[in-house]
């Protein structure tokens, strides 16, 4: 028995693309999760470092982890919704 | 005892419960397909979903937990905050929408969308249910945990109570109601937590942190020529005998002051001998364990934590006044700090866990160190350290009762845009975290037993109204977030297993009725857990899920999603796998050793996460597997050249 979507959904025609854009922003925030890693564990005296209003590198890099997603999350719902657009001419994906 | 029953708190908690259950019986009326229990009909709005992921994902572990950690050990609880947001990008740019696309009501029919295989149902009804299950234990135990001061009532019965309402909750309503649950709570949690941190920001940092706040003693001591540690003077205390910790590193004085036998630590630097009053919780072998030497009810035991020297603009001053939120973390870093560390001491056959106060510069509490070794670790520390971070960024887009919340909206649009809000909520959440947690560890309201309780406590210090709200909500936090995930348990147990694997012709009816029994039972299983693992920080176990999730669900996802070899029984070997190899390693890890009594060195595998091991582990079986069976599916139709 194979299964159903819990919706009745229209073909998404830009699937493939938004697949493709969601793997470039996936990849470019794993790098800035990585280098954040290696920091902690290769460089923990860099990490120490005042480097903004006071804060050392620690605190601002983990705060820039969390507002970042947000951003990218942002600008790829955009991103992908102008493709829903193009591509399903207003059709319910 | 060291802190008071709040009738206030009792008050709001009651309104909060008697709320979610009118909800539920609300909801319960509408409940009569099994698309409505198990996913909500799919008509949930976007926004309200966004935040009920929210509510869904600020479980005990964020709330209490990270608080917890922060507060006994600084940047390092941080860690767990950043790890847990970013493991939503994954969810976001690579599992939302395929998954909407692909399934129905659980993560099992997403797996199996493609190849209608028995194994993968099986397999993955059996991930769902061990990875819920994983999740449940930290719910429960913070629910145990936070009972304790708000009702008065031993940390079972706040087990008891939590799981008994869920399984009210879920076995009435289902997803319908637990969304809403999930919406109101996580709204809320948001606004208290702004409003609290507004207050510890208008606090600042103050040396003395409240009126009520213990100050501890320090005794002159000398050696005689005999090597016999005597007081100075012996007026205040009698020393009894002196002995090391377990670990070899602290010695430690048992003495008799102020009518009771207490712990203190021996101190030795410049010719001079100092002993400094501890905490100590002693488990006898038999009768009460007794705080600082007395029974609880004697209140001998204090909250502590407090700024020892604070440092602004150059200077040293008793207390800063308000502080902006920058301001407040650099006035920290610039400071010293009074922390506690724990020794375990055997006295006779009785064993003491000794608190003792340690002053740290703000610098090391401000950077991570304090529990993971990474600056003059070993290979093993940071192996640990990657290890979890790992575990914490794959995590997330694997556990199932996230994943059964993209079948409660109606498109793949409204999925990603859910996620998005998710995404916005939970990240401002988290920010917030690190002036929760700071804001405990600096005003003497930590309860050295429980580091879970830290938030609330933190909380009662500026009212009992704050206090209250901060107490029902996290309770609320608890009652979510188990709702969810024995929702996703049932799905697990009566869609998964008894509809799709023993194919069992249910009606509609029956397919929700078989849900609730299978809630009911996953419910007591819950309360049985919670009572067993009392004691150990809410966050590091939600590390352990991941760590479980990431290994047994996500290689499954990922590969069915960008691998076009991937055969039905690479992906059952690869979940059979993912599950073994992490429980296996997690049993054998040096953190449970300490829970099965041991000493941590004793464990025979080094490290606390198993993700860095587990997860390639499973990826690579999936991987072998299907190469080698991709051939016969072919043959069979499953999968396509």
């Amino acid at each position: 028995m194979l299964h159903e979507p819990s919706a009745e959904l229209n073909e998404d025609k830009s699937a493939d693309k938004k697949a493709k854009l969601g793997l470039k922003f996936f990849f470019v925030y794993l790098f800035l999760y990585v280098f954040f890693v290696f920091l902690c564990v290769y460089k923990p005296e860099l990490i120490g470092q005042r480097v903004f209003l006071g804060l050392n590198l620690a605190v601002v890099y983990g705060f820039f982890l969390i507002i970042i997603a947000i951003i990218m999350g942002f600008i790829y719902n955009l991103i992908c919704t102008r493709l829903e657009n193009k591509y399903n001419e207003g059709r319910e994906v | 005892m060291i802190y008071d029953v709040s009738i206030g708190a009792i008050i709001i908690f009651v309104c909060f419960v008697v709320l979610v259950l009118i909800l539920s019986f609300y909801f319960a009326r509408k409940t009569k397909t099994a698309n409505s229990y198990y996913a909500a009909g799919g008509t949930i709005h976007w926004s309200v979903n966004g935040i009920a992921f929210a509510g869904d994902y600020l479980s005990a572990a964020s709330f209490l937990g990270i608080c917890g950690m922060i507060a006994y050990a600084g940047y390092d609880g941080f860690l767990y905050s950043i790890g847990y947001l970013a493991g939503w990008v994954v969810a976001l740019f690579v599992v939302a929408e395929p998954l909407k696309r692909m399934g129905k009501f659980t993560f099992a029919d997403a797996l199996d969308n493609k190849f209608n295989s028995k194994g993968i149902k099986l397999t993955a009804a059996i991930s769902t249910l061990i990875v819920s299950l994983f999740y449940l234990i930290p719910q429960m135990v913070g629910a145990g945990d936070l009972v304790v001061p708000l009702l008065g009532l031993p940390h079972w019965v706040g087990v008891v109570i939590v799981g008994s309402i869920v399984i009210l909750i879920v076995a009435t309503a289902g997803m319908t109601s637990t969304t809403y649950v999930q919406f109101i709570k996580g709204g809320m949690l948001i606004i208290v937590t702004v409003i609290l941190t507004v207050f510890i920001l208008n606090k600042g940092l103050d040396a003395n942190p409240h009126d009520d706040y213990h100050v501890f003693t320090s005794l002159e001591a000398s050696f005689d020529d005999n090597g016999k540690l005597l007081l100075n003077d012996d007026s205040k205390a009698e020393i009894l005998y002196v002995t090391e910790g377990a670990a070899g590193k602290e010695r430690f004085a048992k003495m008799k002051f102020n009518g009771y036998e207490r712990w203190f630590r021996l101190i030795e630097k410049d010719n001079t001998v100092l002993l400094e009053e501890s905490l100590s919780v002693t488990d006898p072998t038999s009768g009460d364990v007794l705080y600082n030497g007395a029974e609880k009810s004697a209140r001998q035991f204090y909250q502590v934590g407090h700024m020892y020297r604070i440092i602004s603009e150059g200077q040293e001053v008793e207390s800063t006044g308000g502080l902006n939120p920058f301001k407040f973390l650099t006035k920290i870093e610039d400071s010293e700090i009074i922390i506690y560390t724990k020794a375990i001491v055997e006295d006779g056959d009785d064993r003491v866990s000794v608190y003792y106060p340690k002053v740290v510069p703000g610098t090391s509490v401000m950077k991570p160190g304090m529990i993971f070794k990474l600056a003059n670790g070993t290979g093993w520390d940071k192996l640990n350290f990657i290890s979890l971070m790992l575990a914490l960024f794959l995590g997330t887009s694997a556990l199932p009762h996230i994943l059964i919340r993209y079948y409660t909206v109606p498109s793949q649009r409204a999925a990603r845009k859910s996620t998005i809000v998710a995404i916005a909520a939970i990240g401002f959440f988290y920010i917030l975290t690190l002036f929760l947690g700071f804001g405990a560890m600096i005003n003497g309201v930590i309860d050295v037993t429980s580091s879970n309780m830290s938030g609330p406590l933190l909380a009662k210090m500026f009212g009992v109204g704050i206090f209250s709200l901060i107490s029902a909500i996290a309770f609320a936090t608890v009652l979510g977030t188990v709702s969810g995930l024995i929702v996703a348990s049932s799905g697990a147990i009566a869609h998964d297993f008894i509809d799709n694997y023993l194919n069992k012709q249910m009606t509609d009816k029956a397919k929700v009725r078989a849900g609730k029994i299978s809630a009911f039972v996953v419910g007591i299983i819950a309360i049985i857990l919670g009572i067993l693992f009392q004691g150990m920080n809410v966050s590091f176990l939600v590390g352990l899920a991941f760590a479980v999730a990431a290994s047994a669900n996500l290689p499954a996802i990922i590969m069915i999603l960008f691998w076009k070899k991937t055969t039905s029984k690479g992906v059952s070997a690869s979940i059979v796998t993912g599950i073994a190899s992490s429980i296996i390693l997690i049993l054998l890890s040096p953190t449970m050793f300490e829970r099965y009594g041991m000493l941590k060195t004793d464990a025979i595998w080094p490290l606390d996460n198993p993700g860095i091991v587990s997860i390639p582990l499973s990826f690579a079986i999936l991987v072998v597997v299907s190469l080698l069976t991709k051939k016969k599916e072919t043959q069979l139709g499953i999968v396509k050249e």
